[in-house]
């Protein structure tokens, strides 16, 4: 039976503020569940610490909702110990790029086949609208005492140079290009990031919405505005890296992402920046160790026999610590 | 005749055999470590029994380290204060434990260094080596390691000069190498045959250990030069010292199987044993080791029960910090995998938050801590047993955890076990507290019987029950009288559930609401007083009792345990009747048990290696009983037999001097 919308969702009070890009994530994340018709039962989500770390609780699948910035550990533990499920893991930009930036790097150097959407709005929201690692240098969003003096991280960038396999930017306002963007993500064999540009109604008042879509600047033809945020894959822009490319072409496409993504300001490109599914996921390695992990992964091996007692053959195990006299 | 401890414990008064101590030492990363394994392996394979700790600096090559093997004809379970025959190479080493050297014993060194000038030894602190030039002057000693060894030959001590550098030369010759940089290695071979050779043990026990310390290496050539270095020891000494004069021997004796063990494995073991699957860990001395002795067997064979294979396996995942590892394998735990993590306390002050996450949701977790000289990074190579209270309250706010203690190999063995069973059953992080002087040392062991313990999965939820709900929703955290709900895991069908650090409802939402936190609170805490209740008394504690009427009391934990056995058998030897409560349990505190024991005692010594007696103050404060006496030690070195017998000699002569006595042994 297909999914309906309804089927993943819940009917607790959403407390997001009105007007929330949390809302157009949620959104497309849950549409993107439904048309993928996945088994609801294999799917955990896992959030961190913000307003974004809520999102678990709306949507109707497993839901574990972590510690700030813990996000991505918390759910490749879940993905090793059991490859079936299907695990996306949520953070906010400080979640995601400020406390937990280490756990960003090293999730890209393992390549586990997970996804991880990223709010990415600019600022702290929930502890009222300090400057998050995205914002850029400079700003000084509505709650900010003096300009931020720091300067921005680049999310696809540093994807890029940690390993991630696919890395994409997306825009919550835009439903159909989120979504389409996470079920890619999704469906790709290995690590991949959705970076979601992503209006704070209540603290941001710079990178707002009427910013994203252009509305102090109208076409003088038609009067209506021009949209910041332009699709990079509708310029012709091919993510895919292939087995049959040069090092050279790899490295052409490398400069490419890098030059892309730094553009912000009149033109903030979204779309997949970069796929490469060429590279052996975590778990591939794993099986390259362990073969038996293909068939019987940690979460549903057995560990005990019919009358309980430990299923290890411990005096093979512990042979080589045997001395007799 | 050897010194006190020995000539108690031996059956000979005036010849010892099977009853002594052996150290070796050297530059780090000059094979010191495996000199001290094939010494003790040899024992081993002539039927005696070892303890072997294992001293070092944080560092690669260079510093000093050393070992010491102490063997017997029975079992032994701590270490002693003298040396009986001290084996080196270097300079470093006459310098350093030329005085510990009991005055019946002997020294085997290389008469190459004894002209080097104290402080030319540079590896030294500056205030070490000022201290010996005061004290070799007050002797009217010269300044050299020659003095120093002149200054043992004064008490007595057999020296016994190996030039290892001809030796080597003569075994190359022999094989018709050149390869003498290569072949310089098998100095270490020449100095534990020379020793084997000096207390009478036959030749071709050491030559099995070579061939089995290099059974892995495969190389046949490498086998071959350190054979040859064992016989041109052999010979060597028979030749030159002859009639050796040393009361110590060793003989072999008839025995069974033993195992061969050092801490970290007798975890790795009991963890695996107990049904750990995934292990994640942030490289950290001294708890690394355990990681990779699992990495290294992640594949084994399960015992057949037809339904697959049999082929097991463990996830071992070296992560970016110890947040990553505590957090990572709460994900494993999340989806019924019983996971672990491994680390020693700077790893630990890292993990506090991701344990108090664990306690909120009610995941099963163990953490193995093997605690080190603290606080900061403190002394990374040495031991302690300072995290306990720590551990007790690490995490803000108040959640359940239960604390096992483990005092030697056994019970690391039979603990990390049972720590899979309680984190399931209770469905809460299990702390597993262990040190450097359990992770580093080795012992020889009967096999544990992993038969002796059950797996037991509490209440797993597993697929077949399916069903069970009714046409209800499922709630991860339904109320229960013992606290404890069913549990379902990520991807079980039809048991969806959340999981949030926030305070929670039963289904797993944020809840502030007041009835609910009570509720809640309860549930989680409650489970501490079903562990309590249930867990029974012997996994508690562990009561030694004196053979008559106790004259005092004993009261530890962890690996103290060896030491104040084997103390208390000398006491009992001088008369002295001493009992023993080993603390097993920490968390939930046996209260009950630990003041029905103590409250008759009329004296009781407190023994633990920390500076403030932690244990006292968790009995005070859990049981009521307040420990005037108490014996610490916080040098980082272990503690030591004869300093338990000395100690509480002290103590039962002058009670009122002697309320807090410091130990200060070890180098």
């Amino acid at each position: 039976m297909a999914l309906k919308l309804t089927d993943v969702r819940t009917d607790l009070h959403n407390d997001w503020c009105s007007g929330c890009g949390d809302f157009g994530i949620e959104a497309s994340l849950q549409m993107a569940l439904t048309e993928m018709n996945v088994e609801l039962h294999r799917v955990v989500i896992f959030s961190g610490i913000g307003c974004h770390g809520k999102i678990v609780h709306w949507t109707n699948t497993f839901g574990i909702h972590t510690l700030h910035g813990r996000t991505l550990p918390f759910a490749q533990g879940a993905k090793l110990a059991n490859p079936e499920l299907e695990v996306v893991a949520i953070g906010g930009d400080g979640d995601g790029y400020g406390i937990g930036a280490g756990h960003f790097v090293h999730a890209g150097r393992r390549n586990v086949d997970m996804t991880y959407i990223v709010h990415d709005n600019g600022v702290y929201g929930l502890t009222k609208g300090q400057a998050s690692p995205t914002q850029k240098l400079g700003e000084q969003t509505k709650s900010l005492p003096q300009p931020n003096i720091n300067s921005a991280v680049n999310p696809i960038m540093l994807a890029l140079a940690a390993g991630y396999t696919f890395i994409a930017r997306s825009y919550a306002f835009d439903n159909r290009h989120l979504k389409d963007t996470i079920k890619r993500a999704v469906a790709h064999r290995g690590m991949a990031l959705v970076d979601v540009l992503q209006p704070c109604p209540t603290y941001n008042d710079i990178e707002t919405k009427a910013f994203y879509s252009g509305e102090d600047r109208p076409d003088p033809a038609t009067h209506r505005p021009v949209p910041r945020v332009y699709d990079i894959e509708k310029t012709g822009y091919k993510p895919l890296v292939t087995k049959e490319m040069t090092n050279e072409d790899v490295d052409k496409k490398t400069l490419e992402v890098i030059r892309i993504s730094n553009e912000w300001g009149d033109r903030i490109p979204i779309g997949v920046f970069y796929q490469n599914e060429n590279v052996p996921t975590y778990e591939d390695r794993i099986i390259g160790r362990i073969p038996s992990y293909v068939d019987r992964p940690p979460a549903i091996q057995r560990i005990q026999l019919e009358n309980n007692k430990s299923a290890v053959d411990l005096p093979r195990l512990w042979k080589e610590l045997i001395i007799s006299g | 005749m050897g010194p006190a401890w020995q000539r108690e414990v031996s059956r000979v008064s005036t010849k010892v055999v099977n009853e002594l101590n052996w150290m070796i030492g050297g530059a780090q990363g000059s094979g010191v470590d495996l000199s001290a394994s094939s010494f003790a392996r040899s024992c081993v394979l002539a039927g005696l029994w070892v303890y072997g700790t294992r001293e070092y600096y944080s560092n690669i090559k260079g510093l000093h380290s050393y070992f010491e093997i102490r063997t017997s004809d029975r079992q032994i379970r701590s270490k002693v204060d003298e040396v009986d025959l001290l084996a080196a190479f270097d300079a470093e080493t006459l310098v350093r434990h030329a005085d510990v050297v009991n005055p019946t014993g002997g020294i085997v060194y290389d008469p190459a260094v004894s002209q080097t000038p104290i402080e030319k030894v540079d590896t030294l602190y500056k205030d070490e080596a000022r201290q010996i030039q005061v004290r070799l002057a007050q002797e009217g000693l010269g300044s050299d390691v020659g003095a120093i060894l002149e200054e043992a030959k004064r008490r007595g001590v057999k020296l016994f000069p190996v030039p290892y550098g001809t030796l080597v030369q003569e075994v190359a010759k022999r094989l018709g190498t050149s390869e003498l940089a290569r072949l310089n290695r098998i100095i270490n071979v020449l100095a534990v045959s020379v020793s084997l050779s000096l207390l009478g043990l036959d030749r071709s026990y050491m030559k099995e250990s070579v061939r089995q310390a290099f059974s892995a290496s495969r190389k046949q050539k490498l086998v071959d030069m350190n054979l040859a270095g064992v016989d041109r020891a052999y010979e060597f000494a028979e030749e030159k010292f002859g009639e050796r004069g040393l009361p110590v021997s060793l003989a072999p004796i008839q025995n069974g199987p033993r195992m061969f063990v050092v801490g970290n494995q007798a975890v790795a073991l009991g963890k695996m044993a107990g049904g750990c699957r995934l292990q994640t860990y942030y490289p950290i001395t001294p708890a690394s080791d355990e990681s990779e002795f699992l990495e290294a067997h992640e594949n084994f064979a399960l015992l057949g029960d037809g339904s697959d294979d049999g082929k097991g396996s463990i996830v071992v995942v070296q992560t970016e910090d110890e947040i990553a590892a505590i957090t990572m394998a709460i994900g494993g735990a999340l989806t019924g995998t019983r996971a672990a993590t491994s680390t020693s306390g700077p790893g630990f002050s890292l993990m506090v938050e991701g344990m108090g996450w664990a306690g909120m949701n009610e995941v099963p977790l163990v953490i193995t801590l093997y605690q080190r000289g603290g606080p900061s990074t403190g002394m990374p190579t040495r031991t302690e047993q300072g995290d306990l209270k720590f551990v007790l309250n690490a995490s803000h706010g108040e959640s359940p955890r239960i604390v096992l203690c483990s005092g030697d190999m056994e019970e690391c063995f039979y603990d990390a076990f049972r720590a899979m069973n309680y984190a399931e059953r209770y469905q809460l992080p299990v702390i597993h507290l262990v040190d450097k002087g359990l992770a580093n040392s080795n012992m020889t062991i009967l096999p544990p019987d992993p038969k002796l313990v059950d797996i037991g999965r509490g209440k797993l939820i597993l697929a077949g029950d399916h069903g069970a709900l009714q046409g209800e929703e499922y709630r991860r955290f339904a109320p229960a009288e013992d606290g404890i709900s069913p549990r379902a895991v990520l991807g079980l069908k039809g048991y969806r559930f959340w999981n949030t650090g926030d305070e929670h409802d039963e289904l797993g939402h944020i809840n502030e609401n007041s009835e609910n936190r009570i509720k809640m609170m309860k549930k989680r805490m409650t489970k501490l007083e079903t562990a309590d209740r249930e867990i029974p008394t012997a996994e508690k504690v562990s009561f030694y009792p004196a053979k008559g009427r106790p004259d005092v009391t004993l009261v530890s934990w962890g690996s103290s345990k060896g030491a104040i056995l084997e103390g208390m058998e000398l006491l009992e030897r001088r008369g002295i009747k001493a009992e023993f409560l080993q603390i097993r349990l920490a968390s939930p505190f046996p209260a009950q048990v630990v003041r029905e024991r103590l409250s008759g005692s009329e004296l009781i010594v407190d023994i633990e290696q920390n500076y403030s007696a932690q244990m006292a103050a968790v009995i005070a404060e859990k049981a009521q009983i307040n420990i005037k006496h108490k014996v610490v030690k916080f040098n980082g070195r272990p503690i030591s037999l004869n300093e338990v017998y000395d100690s509480i000699r002290l103590i039962m002569a002058r009670p009122e001097a002697n309320e807090r006595v410091i130990l200060t042994h070890g180098a």
